[in-house]
């Protein structure tokens, strides 16, 4: 058994999903150093073109499973089950986000895989990978080993940086036979956008609203300080599933990546799916009653208080610094 | 129709959670509960129960783990379920998540359920994907972080955000859904609620029951090893301030800022 098969999903309108395309780099960098090849699988109406552009990537081979729907897992499972079969590949690798945990969590029943999720990073051990997952709220990384092949990896949101080495792939289509369960599960409509479209990711100044907030209305707390500040205001998904806030504000592993100069969180927990999201700003402020809460452990600046005291507060002294 | 909801037992949120340096596994002492995440999916088959939709003839709160499992499902049955069912043995000792989503999926074979409900994660393990190992195991279709649910005709009408934005999705029944926190607000126990769940029915199973093939759980079944533990890269620890004085927290939040040139 040899090679890395990374599934490269894709929206919609056909654009590859960052996270994928930085899977693909990382499998590429992997094979080399395993003296083996990295490939792609995608799924659906993909063009020849589109296809064989991957091999920028540094993969050689694209296998593509036309008949096969992109955006539910269990008929992706089945394509990726056959093609790492057909071809005896020894691992699968998924960039972060929601489908690959669930791709990936169906394959290692398949396949009877090892799996890890939420890595971070993937060395090569005498000749095998070992998976490195933070666990208990990043309190610790365990090197994860799989004892026998295939095993399947599961990266965490921006865990694998995109590296466009130039080539194309060849495309191999193949025909894969869906299991009759695969298609009791099918898609009515696929990424609805809820709430209106909201920019945040070219502001400097992001003010961050969370469950903290209390209720839908107290939003307008956030964007007072954001709009003394000259920033906009982003989300967590808490409070966008709740429908306090547009989707299109929301950060983190479903929502967007930012990197602003200061986030200031209001009644954030700091959940990992909310950090993957912003932990690159350049500083960090939080506001959180909660002393314990997770966002205190990589915040730059912590205050442990009521925001509903505090918040008001800080929007007029801003204010009234900008006028002095 | 029979729903199971797939509950684990979890350290408490309030304890310090750590990694046995010897066993490389989780260190399980210290105060447990049921895993909070958990309760959401109970409640999910309580409102199918009593929605009127669909015909629920009984919830079945259904765990693997040590003796001290059962107080877990001792709260299910306090939020609900009618009866609940302790996969238990020391052989699954050490199972990773393809063993223990193979463990579950030959444990709720045995009950023939029309719905598996799950817990969009546990608070301790944090792996969300055992719904869709169990799934694949069982062969019903499958959908995670569901916030969303309705059922109708023998099939669900399910929302959930994934990707691109909110996906709605319908599947067949039956079916393994695991739900988000987003979906309810789970009900308190009553006081009667509580005294008379140790009266419900429990049964409890050994491996050998179920049918679960010795090699593929355990330790030795797992797939995958944990190799090393390490602590996380050093970080320079951010400041933090009280709020004991708004106006002087105010103060000192606008310095900081100012500081660096933010404002
Ligand atoms: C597969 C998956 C994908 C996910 N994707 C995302 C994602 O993209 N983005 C995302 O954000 N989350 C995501 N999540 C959810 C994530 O795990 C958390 O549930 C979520 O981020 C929590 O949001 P929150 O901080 O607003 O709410 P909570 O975790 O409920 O935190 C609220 C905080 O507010 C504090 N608070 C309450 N009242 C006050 C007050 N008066 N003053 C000050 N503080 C107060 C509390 O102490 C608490 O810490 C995902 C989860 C999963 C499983
Ligand atoms: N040992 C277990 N017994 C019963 N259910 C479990 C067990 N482990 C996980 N689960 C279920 O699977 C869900 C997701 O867990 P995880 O994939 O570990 O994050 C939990 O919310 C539980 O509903």
């Amino acid at each position: 058994m040899a090679g890395i098969l990374v599934y490269t999903l894709h929206n919609d309108e056909g654009k590859f999903n960052n996270n994928s395309l930085g899977a693909l780099s990382e499998a590429s960098k992997l094979a080399a150093e395993l003296g083996t090849e990295a490939s792609a699988l995608v799924v659906g109406d993909v063009a020849d073109d589109a296809a064989a552009s991957l091999g920028a990537y540094g993969v050689k081979t694209v296998y593509r499973a036309k008949d096969v729907p992109e955006g539910l897992a269990q008929p992706i499972v089945d394509a990726m089950a056959k093609v790492m079969t057909d071809n005896e590949i020894s691992y699968a690798l998924f960039g972060g986000g929601l489908l690959g945990f669930e791709i990936g969590a169906g394959l290692t029943a398949r396949l009877n895989a090892g799996v890890t999720m939420e890595v971070t990073a993937v060395k090569v051990q005498d000749g095998k990978l070992v998976a490195e997952r933070p666990v208990l709220q990043d309190s610790a990384i365990v090197d994860v080993g799989y004892v026998s092949e295939p095993g399947i990896i599961i990266g965490r949101l921006n865990a694998f940086d995109l590296n466009e080495t130039g080539g194309t792939a060849t495309v191999e289509d193949v025909a894969v036979e869906l299991s009759e369960f695969s298609s009791k599960a099918k898609m009515v409509t696929r990424g609805e956008q809820r709430g209106e479209d909201v920019n945040i990711e070219d502001a400097d100044v992001l003010v961050g609203g969370g469950r903290g907030l209390g209720k839908a209305e107290n939003f307008e707390l956030a964007e007072q300080l954001a709009e003394s500040m000259g920033g906009a205001v982003a989300a967590t998904r808490a409070v966008v599933d709740a429908g306090w806030y547009p989707y299109a504000a929301q950060i983190g592993q479903t929502g967007k990546t930012v990197a602003p100069k200061v986030y200031l969180a209001l009644g954030i927990s700091g959940a990992i799916q909310h950090k993957v999201g912003m932990q690159n700003s350049e500083a960090i402020v939080a506001i959180n009653k909660d002393q314990n809460a997770p966002i205190f452990e990589f915040c730059d600046l912590g205050v442990v208080g009521d925001l509903h005291k505090i918040v008001p507060k800080l929007t007029e002294a801003i204010k009234a610094k900008k006028a002095g | 129709m029979k729903i199971c909801c797939l509950v684990k037992e979890v350290p408490d949120a309030a304890v310090q959670k750590r990694i046995n340096p010897e066993t490389k596994r989780l260190d399980r002492s210290g105060e447990k509960n049921l895993n909070p995440f958990d309760t959401h999916a109970i409640e999910a088959a309580m409102q199918l129960k009593e929605g009127g939709d669909v015909e629920v003839d009984e919830i079945v709160a259904v765990t693997m783990g040590p003796d001290s499992a059962v107080r877990a499902l001792h709260k299910a049955v306090a939020l609900g379920a009618d009866r609940s069912l302790h996969l238990t043995d020391g052989a699954l000792e050490g199972s990773d998540v393809a063993a223990t989503g193979y463990a579950l999926a030959k444990l709720l074979e045995s009950e023939s359920p029309d719905l598996v409900l799950l817990g969009q994660q546990s608070d301790d393990g944090e792996c969300y994907t055992i719904g869709a190992v169990v799934a694949d195991h069982l062969k019903m279709p499958s959908l995670t972080q569901v916030i969303k649910m309705d059922a109708a005709g023998g099939k669900l009408t399910l929302e959930r955000q994934a990707e691109y934005g909110y996906d709605t999705v319908e599947v067949e029944l039956p079916a393994v859904i695991s739900v988000g926190d987003a979906i309810n607000e789970p009900r308190y126990p009553s006081l009667k609620a509580i005294m008379g769940a140790k009266k419900k029915p429990l049964d409890t199973k050994s491996t050998a029951d179920v049918g679960i093939e010795a090699d593929r759980v355990g330790e030795g079944g797992s797939r995958t090893a944990v190799l090393e533990i390490n602590p996380p890269p050093a970080k320079e620890s951010g400041e933090i301030i009280e709020d004991e004085d708004t106006n002087e927290t105010v103060e000192k939040i606008v310095a900081w800022l100012d500081e660096r040139k933010l404002i």
